[in-house]
């Protein structure tokens, strides 16, 4: 009979050194510059990669064994939740077109981050940062199947999750989270590192996790609950090197302080932008509400976010500059958001709706300096015309801004009552932009935003119709031919709630779920 | 000084590294919400291994946590036997 | 250097005018009235009468507002970029000066939207 010594265990250092700093060469027939062809050109000068730390230190056999413990958790729970026609316990149907947005405009990015990361992963010279990237990869690539394949259960019963792949590279505000990501895909490698390892997944990744996800359990949607959670349990790893790589940086040589600097200014307010998105999801779309946009920003990004920098300030880093502006758009934003999709009610893959009293009453509570003055009588009018039949459905096209890609619906700072416009000339032309920040980033790298694929221009250019439509035939309906290259179902995926498939669907079994008719 | 935090699914797994963090860190502040808890601590937290053992009666490894993270803020100091989240300022 | 690269990096602008099939773009903003979450973009000819888009073109995007029947456009007042600016309803867009990619705003004083909030 064999005995069963236990053999001496290496420590977690060591066993994270061995893998990092022994498995990795030098090369000696080809020069480190052709290996790591992009590790230069954007000026970040790092003198000893052996300085990397990783506070981690998982290696590849725990990274699985965890990773495959997460799954089985996930999938235990995605299939409890079909077994037992879990869709029909959430608060009510509308809440179904949060989960809309984030297939259509999150999961795709998702699939971005896993590219982006394997992309930086082979082209840092550094083992440790590698081997991180690496596991970053492959986190967002299980974040991207797993999203999908518990929002699956949605589509199987209702409109609007049909095609999201197909939309996410067409729809007009699907364009905003699209771009963004396009942005810092195709800068360098560092750059990637500071716009979505830190600025996106360290400083305002929990505004979109912790209060959607919690949000979601709130609203008894145990599938997303469960696959945010666990993308959730990956991003402390994945913060963690945002911080580190920011750190790493700054430590190896004094010349990286201005270019981080401007990095980390680009980047909280490109994220910023894109994070509209979810204040109007936590103010509008939640049925049953967990805590205000301003709140959350108030917790993550004010109270977390200011730690941070705080922490920082010995590097001579500065809290990026935007945040003045922010901070007064915080009361502002959710509801210029939701309006706008109320406007453009009919271009959208989900419905809109205006809240109840009781819901304008929470968002009074919540935004006593704004809602009441600029909002309400917005919201009142709309809901009592369409009261009377006559719903509002903007079918004129917005003016976009150039490089966050959103219509011009932001206020100038400090007063919600004038749209914020700026405008700059380069070579030709005349480029238009939201805010200040988003100017200054266009001017700084004009050449790369005078490319922008902006949806209404394009739309104007011909571009956004089935192949082989004539826009000069008789009769040419342009709206139908656009929700038609969108993939869109007028009448179906679109319009108000009230009326909807999706409603009368979710009223019908749910009666059926809880009686014995 | 600044808090750190650490945010954890509520669930059977944790109940005892809540415990455990609440008995090692008694500056830190456990703030419930829906399916998940945060915990605050003024400075500093660390996750001790062994008191979370003597509270499950199992040996326990410490990157175990990451089944159940959430999320968290601050430096970390990660050994065999600790997990320390801090800020330097 | 207008971009980080690699390598010389030049592309054309994507909205160059020459790809709006003879149109210009031309944002309007109605000042005021946000009931219309954002400015507008149409594609118009640069031959386009000033007075035929605020005639023809301006009821169908602004007129679902109650205050739009009520506006006196003698009274309006423009403004291009920001500038205070007067068409002349009855030049072309090009001879008001109107190029690819303007913007123009106007304000119709004594109308403040719904119950004056600027909505």
């Amino acid at each position: 009979m064999d005995m069963n010594v236990p053999k001496k265990k290496l420590s977690l250092k060591e066993k994270y050194s061995h893998m990092t700093r022994g498995l990795d060469w030098e090369p000696s027939y080809q020069s480190k510059d052709d290996v790591y062809p992009y590790a230069k050109y954007e000026g970040i000068k790092i003198h000893d990669w052996d300085k990397w730390e990783d506070p981690f230190r998982l290696t590849m056999d725990a990274y699985w064994k965890y990773q495959a413990e997460k799954e089985r958790k996930l999938y235990a729970i995605i299939d409890a939740y079909a077994q037992n026609n879990g869709h029909l316990s959430v608060t009510d149907a509308r809440y179904i077109n949060t989960v809309k947005l984030f297939l259509t405009g999150v999961s795709p990015l998702e699939y971005m981050a896993h590219r982006g990361f394997a992309h930086v992963g082979r082209q840092l010279p550094g083992a440790g940062p590698r081997v991180a990237c690496l596991m970053q990869s492959i986190d967002e690539i299980r974040h991207a199947q797993t999203q999908v394949h518990s929002l699956s259960n949605y589509n199987k019963y209702y409109n609007g999750l049909h095609d999201f792949r197909h939309m996410h590279d067409r729809v007009w505000y699907l364009s905003v989270p699209k771009s963004f990501f396009d942005d810092a895909i195709t800068a360098g490698p560092f750059e990637f590192m500071v716009a979505i390892g830190f600025s996106f997944e360290y400083v305002l990744t929990n505004l979109l996790f912790v209060p959607f996800v919690s949000g979601a359990a709130y609203n008894g949607d145990m599938g997303a609950m469960t696959f945010g959670f666990s993308a959730q349990s990956d991003e402390a790893r994945h913060m963690t090197l945002g911080l580190e790589v920011i750190k790493f940086m700054l430590e190896q040589d004094p010349d990286n302080l201005p270019i981080v600097q401007r990095w980390i200014d680009k980047w909280a307010w490109r994220g910023t932008r894109v994070l509209t998105l979810v204040a109007m999801m936590m103010d509008y779309m939640l049925p049953k509400r967990i805590m205000s946009w301003k709140e959350a920003w108030e917790v993550y990004f004010e109270e977390n976010g200011g730690a941070l920098f705080k922490d920082l300030a010995r590097y001579g880093i500065t809290m990026p500059k935007c945040i003045e502006d922010i901070t007064k758009e915080k009361e502002h934003l959710s509801h210029q958001a939701w309006a706008t999709f109320y406007n453009y009610g009919a271009a959208a893959a989900f419905h809109t709706w205006t809240p109840d009293e009781d819901e304008m009453n929470w968002l009074s509570e919540k935004y006593p300096d704004s809602f009441d003055k600029y909002y309400r009588p917005r919201l009142e009018y709309w809901r009592d015309e369409a009261a009377k039949g006559n719903r509002f459905y903007n079918k004129t096209l917005p003016m976009l801004c150039q490089v966050c890609q959103i219509p011009m619906l932001f206020t100038e700072p400090g007063d919600p009552t004038k749209i914020c416009y700026r405008e700059a000339q380069y070579k030709d032309d005349k480029y238009h932009f939201c805010s200040d920040h988003c100017k200054e980033i266009f001017e700084h790298e004009p050449e790369k935003y005078i490319q922008s694929w902006l949806p209404v221009h394009q739309i104007y250019q011909g571009n956004c119709f089935p192949e082989g439509t004539d826009p000069t035939a008789e009769g040419f309906d342009p709206l139908a031919a656009v929700l038609a290259y969108y993939h869109m179902n007028f009448g179906r995926d679109n319009l108000d709630f009230e009326g909807s498939e999706d409603q009368k669907n979710f009223d019908a079994w749910r009666g059926v779920a809880t009686s014995n008719d | 000084m600044s808090n750190v935090f650490l945010a954890l699914q509520a669930n059977e797994e944790t109940r005892a590294i809540i415990e455990a963090i609440t008995e090692d860190n008694p500056h830190a502040v456990v703030h419930p919400s829906p399916a998940m808890v945060k915990i605050d601590a003024e400075g500093s937290l660390t996750v001790r291994r062994e008191t979370i053992e003597a509270l499950i009666g199992r040996s326990f490894d410490l990157q175990e946590l990451h089944i159940n993270l959430i999320s968290l803020s601050g430096h970390i100091d990660e050994t065999d036997d600790e997990l320390t989240l801090h800020w330097n300022a | 250097m207008a971009v980080t690269a690699l390598k010389d990096y030049q592309f054309e602008p994507a909205d160059r005018v020459e790809n709006f099939h003879g149109n210009q773009l031309l944002y309007i903003g109605w000042e005021d009235h946000l009931l219309f979450c954002a400015p507008f973009a149409f594609p118009f000819p640069p031959a386009m009468r000033f007075g035929d888009v605020v005639e023809q073109v301006l009821p169908a995007a602004f007129g679902y507002h109650p205050d739009f029947a009520k506006i006196d456009w003698a009274t309006a007042q423009w403004f291009k970029s920001g500038q205070p600016w007067t068409p002349d309803f009855d030049k072309s867009l090009a001879d008001n000066g109107l190029g690819h990619k303007d913007v123009i705003r106007f304000r119709t004083p004594g109308l403040t939207g719904i119950k004056g909030s600027c909505t």
